[in-house]
């Protein structure tokens, strides 16, 4: 339960940080009156949905922290046999890189109010993430087509369980995405449109960083890592 | 005002049901008296406190119940007050605490006199094997079991050979040895649980847990399961007999060990085959 | 109205209306049914929850004829037993008082007491309780398919939970994975809501340390909720793809009545670990918002500010930070790495400091208050007395050591009754004596809401406080039958008959509550817009019930805390937190 622990330790730092920012010491009692005699307090100027989308962010981040740390707690038993991994997962991840780049010059070009290279950056990035998706799929026939099934054992089931969870956020993250590209094809204004693609952009960077973390993780190469917190926890 | 005595009443009745319920522990018979005795001092402190701020409730339900003019103090807050309340309250539950931990310490750290007794669950019974005269039990594994070989032991094993396997029956302890008992099951979550016994644990298939006491009476002691396994897990009893040695040793010589049973078994079932045809 | 030194305090723009992101229901069936707007929601969840929770409470009828009357009752089993408990102790925890006092209460009071015209994401918020209606739905099919229900107790251990020896095996457990599945999805956008509100729709000058602590308390209780039930949606997952898929994450190499299943290598505390790091925090979900609206229940009906408002709020979001780090205290006796006892018991034993925090600022709200022994302010005094009691008895089974012969008896049974069972429930009810006249306009009936308190306290209180002697006896718990036990005396049958009989009549008398809410709906006496004098905001709406949008033309501002409550000087003992200081109008002009 390491990861999860040093996930939420994360987490606490951010709402104690934000926490200190809003002085908890004061003593409302005494503060009688109107707002702008008093310091600090007045609700986030952030948009809504960006505040949502990153409250979101930290639930998902939550959900992806304990696949992880199931996957190290059943990692120490001996009789652990890591998959080979299939080499289409590193274009995967550079497909990955590239949609997410595409999002961020999406936001770059709404920020400039280009139409055209925000309606561009869109569907690059909705295209590469089709291709990762469709790549993760051949990743996993790869697999099958080499015996290394589902059920066959847990580190299996742990691949195929958490490359399936990824790609379902993202599926979902595509119907978004899909409908923001659909806006911005019928020519939507584009200030209208900048709240959705950064929300857009914001969620792909997220998940282009949680599969960073699966690769490291399903690669091997956090077993160093994990034998570090073994120890310490030992 | 009847508020206020009834309140009173719930924290009175729950003191005097406490001193007179004929409801309590079971006589203990081992060396976990300590555990009893952290008991008794966790309930002095939880059991002053409880009353205390029930019956402050009820003098301040008593004492300032709305009347005609009433009017509330006007207290926002008493720092030294809290103060001193949590650190009445931390050095409580350090008190607490600190004993507890003190007794974890003994209740995980298993003497090196220690016999093994191994106590395997399955739906839902009780199986038990001891080590025989070599003192080492054999490996085990749940892909052995078989009807030759309920308890999966390793038949490969030389250490296993000799070890002495009672099946549906009860387990004979002798009085003021300390025991490690390790715990396996081969089917779902069980736990051994004596109540006489105190220490109990989990029986976790895949694993072997273990925790270790010391009979310190005779007797017979019933065996219940403690954590839930299925539809039958009320009826999964067994015994734990705690003889003095001398009996404990004639018991011990008329149990079959692994080899026995499995010659045994081999003989059977060949005399059956030759009888059929 | 009319001040001449208000000017410069209160000469601030009226705050913004607001009226373009509102959501405009078009006919009754986006006004009633497939509302946005949360008081709605509010109402369809506390209804939906109570209305399961009711069959929650026959469950316990059930359980209890069984256990004080074993063998009379030939229609229960050992298989319907099992399948009881597993029931009962699922919909209570989740699906009633989860589902009430974050989408019942939350939906309810955020917007109304911070000041904001509805949720932010109403869709999002309607979306929410439509799937956590299908959860419930998903849940009750479970009774109907073959097999019945799972009956693997509610804490779903495998490999247990998957295997034919228990009932349910076949459909039961895969439903109830899917209808928590579903349930969780629900809550994470219903949870959003309530956090996103608290962090971004607060009206003007409502700072955090000016909200009440309701707020306070379901704003953290969301925030851990929302951390939390990934746990037990990734052991859901994977528990499915272990039934479903033939997958073995949990599934060691066993065999199952004498024939060897092909699984193999899984671990079954894993799931343990991931079902506590949901589980424990879990317990605190449900008592923060329950500690946060009993301390605004003393403060009104005792006239008196809450004592140490500063260190109630820390407290609580003390006990929210250190709930996550205490879960495996429920697995001292797992077969987990002893070492853990060490650090768990700690953590757990410290966690008892905030919280005993907490319990003195209640009761020294009551000295030299003005109490009103209203329905809301009994409840709330049962709340303390229950809690008190339930809290004490988890410093028993916290202390790692104590936990040995008590953990799985009928000890632990009681003690999480008491606490996380009557205690918030008693929350729940003076919370809905206290605000239904703000939902529906009028009060609720007083004399009979005494009867039914006082026959639920004491009542209750009967059932579970003898209960704990039981578990020291060694009484294990989850036995349909003890039987023929040579420890357990001929007493010990009768005190379970009396629980039982206890446990009927308290049952019976939420028929006179459920009567009560039915009856005042129309009958009840006008309740006005605030009959309780209180000073939070949602008792400040210009309508009551409060119209949609909650707020009239113009958002309230809030000059003040939330529990200005008899100020020395002020005429009235109450100065509601949208009131201009130093306006303290003359006698008579508020009545």
């Amino acid at each position: 339960m390491s990861a999860i622990v040093l996930f939420m330790a994360g987490i606490a730092a951010i709402a104690g940080w934000w926490l200190s920012q809003q002085r908890l010491g004061a003593k409302p009692w005494l503060e009688e009156g109107a707002l702008g005699e008093f310091r600090g307090g007045s609700a986030s100027p952030l948009p809504a949905a960006k505040l949502g989308l990153g409250v979101f962010l930290a639930v998902v981040g939550s959900l992806f922290a304990l696949f992880i740390s199931a996957y190290l707690m059943r990692m120490e038993s001996i009789d652990w046999r890591a998959l080979p991994v299939p080499r289409v997962l590193w274009f995967n991840t550079a497909v990955l890189i590239v949609s997410s780049g595409a999002l961020q010059s999406a936001v770059i070009a709404a920020r400039r109010d280009d139409a055209d290279r925000v309606l561009l950056g869109l569907l690059a990035g909705a295209v590469a993430a089709v291709v990762f998706l469709i790549g993760q799929l051949l990743a996993w026939q790869q697999l099958n087509a080499a015996g290394y099934f589902l059920a066959a054992n847990p580190a299996n089931a742990f691949f195929y369980l958490i490359t399936a969870v990824h790609g379902l956020h993202l599926l979902g993250g595509l119907v978004v995405l899909g409908r923001t590209t659909v806006r911005a094809w019928r020519g939507v204004a584009t200030p209208r449109l900048r709240l959705s693609v950064e929300l857009c952009a914001m969620y792909w960077h997220f998940l282009l960083l949680v599969w960073l973390v699966l690769l490291v993780l399903l690669t091997g190469w956090a077993d160093d890592f994990a034998a570090i917190c073994r120890q310490l926890l030992s | 005002m009847a508020v206020a005595i009834i309140i009173l009443l719930v924290a009175v009745a729950s003191v005097l049901f406490h001193l007179f319920s004929p409801w309590w522990w079971t006589p203990i018979a081992s060396n976990w008296r300590y555990i009893d005795d952290t008991i008794t001092m966790t309930f002095w402190i939880t059991g002053a406190v409880f009353f205390a701020v029930v019956a402050f409730m009820a003098y301040c339900v008593f004492r300032f119940h709305h009347k005609e003019g009433r009017r509330a103090d006007y207290e926002p807050e008493n720092k030294r007050l809290e103060s001193w309340l949590t650190i009445g309250t931390a050095v409580g539950v350090g008190a607490m605490l600190a004993p507890g931990l003190l007794v974890w310490h003994q209740f995980v750290t298993v003497p090196a006199d220690a016999t093994e007794v191994e106590v395997m669950g399955q739906q839902w019974r009780w199986s038990y094997r001891l080590p025989g005269k070599d003192g080492r039990l054999g490996t085990s594994d749940a892909r052995n079991v078989s009807s030759d070989n309920p308890m999966g032991l390793n038949p490969k094993d030389s250490n296993g050979q000799d070890d002495v396997i009672i099946e549906s029956d009860d387990l004979h302890l002798p009085v003021g040895k300390p025991v490690k008992v390790l715990l396996r099951s081969i089917d779902v979550l069980h736990d051994f649980y004596v109540p006489e016994f105190r220490a109990k644990m989990d029986m976790v298939p895949g694993s072997v847990t273990y925790f270790w006491f010391t009979p310190t009476r005779t007797g017979t002691f019933e065996v219940l399961c403690a954590e839930l396994c299925g539809v039958a897990h009320a009826q999964m009893r067994s015994k734990v007999i705690v003889q003095e040695e001398k009996d404990y040793h004639a018991w011990l010589g008329q149990q079959q060990t692994f080899a026995e049973l499995l010659d045994q078994r081999r003989l059977a079932k060949a005399s059956y085959t030759i009888g059929s045809e | 109205m009319v001040d001449v030194h208000s000017d410069v305090l209160i000469g601030m723009p009226p705050a913004e209306v607001g009226e373009v992101d509102l959501y405009h229901p078009r006919s009754w069936w986006t006004k009633y049914v497939f509302s946005q707007d949360a008081k709605i929601i509010a109402v369809q969840y506390s209804v939906t929850a109570m209305a399961i929770g009711m069959v929650a409470l026959v469950l316990s009828w059930l359980m209890r004829l069984q256990l004080g009357f074993p063998g009379v009752f030939s229609f229960i089993d050992a298989n319907q037993y099992l399948q009881f408990i597993t029931m009962h102790g699922m919909i209570m925890v989740i699906y009633l008082l989860t589902a009430l006092f974050l989408g019942g209460f939350g939906n309810y009071l955020i917007p109304l007491m911070v000041g904001a015209r509805d949720m932010v994401f109403p869709y999002a918020n309607m979306l929410s309780y439509w799937i956590y209606l299908l959860a419930v739905l998903v849940l009750v099919a479970t009774f109907f398919v073959p097999g019945g229900p799972t009956g693997a107790g509610w804490t779903l251990y495998p490999p247990q939970s998957v295997l034919s020896g228990t009932p349910g095996q076949e459909a039961g457990i895969v439903l109830m994975l899917l209808s928590l599945i579903l349930f969780i999805i629900g809550f994470t956008m219903g949870g959003l809501n309530y956090v996103v509100t608290v962090l971004q729709a607060r009206t003007r000058g409502m700072t955090l340390m000016r909200m009440p602590l309701t707020v306070w308390g379901i704003f953290t209780a969301t925030v851990m909720a929302l951390l939390a039930f990934p746990a037990l949606f990734v052991a859901a997952v994977m528990m499915l793809f272990d039934r479903l898929l033939g997958t073995s994450f949990f599934m060691p190499s066993l065999v199952e009545m004498g024939q060897q299943m092909k699984y193999g290598g899984g671990s079954p505390l894993l799931f343990q670990h991931l079902f506590w790091f949901f589980g424990h925090p879990e317990v605190y979900i449900v008592a923060l918002p329950a500690f946060g609206i009993v301390s605004d229940l003393i403060s009104t009906h005792a006239r008196k500010n809450i004592f140490g408002y500063r260190m109630m709020v820390w407290a609580i979001v003390g006990i929210g930070a250190l709930s996550f780090v205490v879960w495996a205290h429920h697995m001292y006796v797992s077969g987990m790495n002893p070492k853990f006892g060490f650090f768990f018991a700690t953590t757990t034993l410290i966690i008892a400091v905030p919280t005993a925090i907490k319990v003195y600022n209640w009761v020294l709200t009551l000295w030299r208050g003005d109490i009103h022994l209203t329905t809301p302010m009994l409840f709330a005094l049962a709340f303390i007395i229950t809690f008190v009691n339930g809290g004490l008895t988890g410093l028993f089974l916290g202390n790692v050591v104590v936990d040995v012969p008590l953990s799985d008896t009928m000890f632990v049974v009681a003690h999480f009754h008491m606490v996380m069972g009557v205690a918030p429930i008693m929350v729940v009810f003076g919370a809905i004596y206290h605000w239904y006249p703000k939902v529906t306009g009028r009060m609720l009936d007083e004399t009979l809401g005494r009867i039914h308190f006082w026959v639920t306290f004491l009542g209750a209180y009967a059932v579970f406080f003898p209960m704990h002697y039981l578990g020291l006896l060694g009484m294990p718990r989850r036995y349909h039958d003890i039987g023929e036990t040579a420890f357990i005396p001929a007493s010990a049958h009768d005190l379970n008959a009396f629980m039982s009989v206890a446990a009927l009549v308290v049952g019976a008398a939420q028929l006179v509550f459920v009567f009560n809410l039915i009856w005042s709906l129309s009958r009840g006496k006008e309740a006005g817009g605030n009959p309780w004098g209180a000073t939070t905001l949602e008792w400040q709406t210009p309508e009551t019930p409060p119209a949609h949008g909650n707020w009239g033309k113009e958002l309230p501002v809030v000059y003040r805390w939330a529990y200005d409550y008899s100020v020395p000087g002020a005429i009235r003992d109450f100065i509601p937190q949208n009131e201009p200081p130093n306006r303290f109008e003359p006698q008579g002009a508020h009545s």
